[in-house]
């Protein structure tokens, strides 16, 4: 602060609390509905302050479902959600590292294809190619399958780009120091290369985990059994259901259990969550 | 820029780029090969047999009310998701700059949206103005205005809006302040000895000074509104009502999987593909340009 201006200072926290206001507003509505009893939230205006029915309705939602939008239970549909989350972000930080370490460290023919082999899958989302990738799935047995779900979302231009840029800022010293006591390749990536990496890798996961557990369009294509539903994706058919058999104190439990892990990712992670997010727009 | 010191090794490299390259290949540059291959084949109705047309079915989007009207709704709609999250992020990230004690704590209220799933947050605020338990539904009401937006299609449009602006404010908001705060203090300091006020400082400095951040999130959240909307449109309007909010990612969809109309899907995902190739080599371009100044 340059200059004392109460008065401005006024009008700046005003707004600052307008808007974290603004930015709460749906969930604390959401999530005020989800404490309330079936007939309370069937009309406007629904209350605006906790109900008591918070443990049955999570608990019904979690373990037996919601019956009239025929929908089994949330609990495995959360596990599949951890499920592709992890593997997601375990799987693209693996190979980024190994074809980052390639690019960097070794000169060989074909090298720059690669690179840009690589680099083009940045230019191809999901949904702009869906039916030739479902295809492609369904010829490779690959539909309502873990696999399925993960690998072809682990290939990623992003987190290679990220790595070869930390790899070019580590000395060429330590390579050479490596090589005079003997060190092979492997030997320095393990030993070396993969220590230094270790915030890099930290930052990145807390993106990439968020980013797994929030995909919508993958799951809806390649999953038709219910078992392999992840709860992100089936929340939308409740919704579809609630249009005529109206379970709001239910769909608004769901809504609150598929935000709440990425959300508490980014608060107790903020430092390494921003990190994330910055080094993987540069 | 290139490693003084690299490893000398026959086949290790190659192994190295091995499962990188493969998922590439089969499911990216395969899938959009095929894409290309598709969108010059027309199906007959039951499937049976497939015709080449050359550039048919583009052409035949072209001339198509639906497509030219899913046009018009994706610029409607990226133009309002990248302008209102823009705006409103850059107002919070201006007083948030002046400050100090609390800071942190703002932060944490204003970045976790980020977390949100698309589609989780299309279900927030469809159950927010839903017309019959939506309580700004009925505050609305209360100020005489019906709101519906299973009916109305310009409702529905500024529903999806809000849901995609909401949750790309905490995105917008941390590169603004992070923009803000690698301004010189010296800077600042200088107007405010000059007499200039906090908002003359805003708009003759800090705002000019912010262009390189505020052109990259321009670039950020048109791709944004692009292609990582699919969740809002398809949990809040299916792209309804009456194809008021069918924008063409949705459209890609909506033709090829429920209407299976494969020829002409193909070549929508052909038009979009060739979109996200000009947004990230301008996005690109740009951030090249950003690395010498900065």
């Amino acid at each position: 602060m340059v200059e004392n201006r109460p008065l401005f200072m006024v009008f700046v926290h005003l707004t600052l609390i307008l808007g974290v206001l603004i930015v709460a507003l749906p969930i604390y509505v959401t999530f005020v509905a989800s404490t309330q009893a079936p007939g309370d939230v069937l009309r406007a205006p629904i209350p605006m302050t906790m109900g008591d029915q918070l443990a049955h309705n999570y608990s019904a939602v979690l373990g037996t479902g919601l019956e009239r939008a025929s929908s089994g239970p949330v609990a495995p549909m959360m596990l599949n959600s951890f499920i592709m989350a992890m593997g997601i972000a375990i799987g693209k930080i693996a190979i980024s590292l190994l074809s980052a370490f390639a690019i960097v460290y070794f000169r060989f023919p074909g090298r720059m294809l690669a690179f840009w082999t690589i680099f083009i899958t940045l230019m191809l989302p999901v949904e702009v190619r869906i039916l030739p990738t479902y295809e492609v799935m369904a010829q490779l047995k690959l539909l309502n399958t873990y696999t399925g779900l993960i690998l072809p979302l682990i290939a990623s231009a992003t987190a290679t780009f990220l790595f070869r840029q930390f790899f070019m800022t580590v000395p060429d010293e330590l390579v050479e120091a490596a090589r005079v006591d003997g060190a092979g390749p492997m030997k320095f990536f393990w030993d070396i290369l993969l220590p230094l990496s270790r915030t890099n890798i930290a930052a990145l996961f807390v993106i990439l985990f968020i980013y797994g557990w929030n995909q919508y369009l993958w799951p809806l294509l390649i999953t038709t059994d219910e078992s392999m539903y992840t709860i992100v994706m089936a929340i939308q058919r409740m919704v579809v259901a609630a249009e005529n058999e109206p379970e709001w104190h239910f769909i608004t439990a769901v809504a609150v259990l598929a935000l709440i892990p990425p959300v508490l990712v980014v608060v107790f992670m903020q430092r390494l969550f921003v990190k994330g997010l910055v080094d993987t727009e540069k | 820029m290139e490693k003084r010191v690299v490893f000398r090794h026959r086949w290790l490299p190659y192994a190295l780029l091995a499962p990188q390259l493969a998922i590439t290949i089969v499911f990216f540059l395969w899938p959009a090969s095929q894409a290309l291959w598709q969108s010059m084949l027309i199906q007959d109705a039951f499937g049976l047999s497939v015709r080449f047309v050359w550039f048919d079915n583009f052409t035949y989007l072209f001339n198509s009310r639906e497509y030219l009207n899913s046009i018009r709704v994706t610029a409607i709609f990226s133009v309002g998701v990248t302008v209102l999250g823009l705006a409103v992020a850059l107002l919070l990230a201006a007083v948030a700059d002046h400050v100090i004690k609390g800071a942190l704590a703002y932060k944490t209220l204003l970045i976790w949206p980020y977390a949100v799933a698309p589609a989780i947050a299309g279900v927030l605020w469809l159950f927010l103005f839903n017309p019959s338990v939506g309580i700004v539904a009925w505050w609305l009401g209360g100020a005489g205005i019906t709101w519906n937006h299973q009916i109305n299609g310009n409702q529905a449009m500024q529903l999806v809006i809000f849901a995609a602006a909401w949750k790309q404010i905490s995105y917008n908001f941390l590169f603004f302040l992070a923009g803000m705060q690698a301004i010189p203090r010296s800077l600042i300091e200088a107007a405010a000895i000059d007499c200039a006020g906090p908002v003359k400082r805003f708009f003759t400095i800090i705002f000019p000074l912010l262009s390189p951040t505020t052109f990259f999130l321009l670039v950020v959240n048109i791709v944004y509104a692009f292609f990582d909307t699919f969740g809002i449109i398809h949990a809040v309007t299916r792209g309804g009502p009456a194809q008021a909010t069918n924008i063409m990612v949705y459209k890609v969809y909506s033709d090829g999987f429920i209407g299976l109309n494969l020829g002409s899907s193909a070549a929508q995902s052909v038009i979009l593909m060739a979109i996200v190739i000009t947004l990230t080599v301008v996005q690109f371009r740009f951030i090249e340009r950003r690395v010498q100044y900065g």
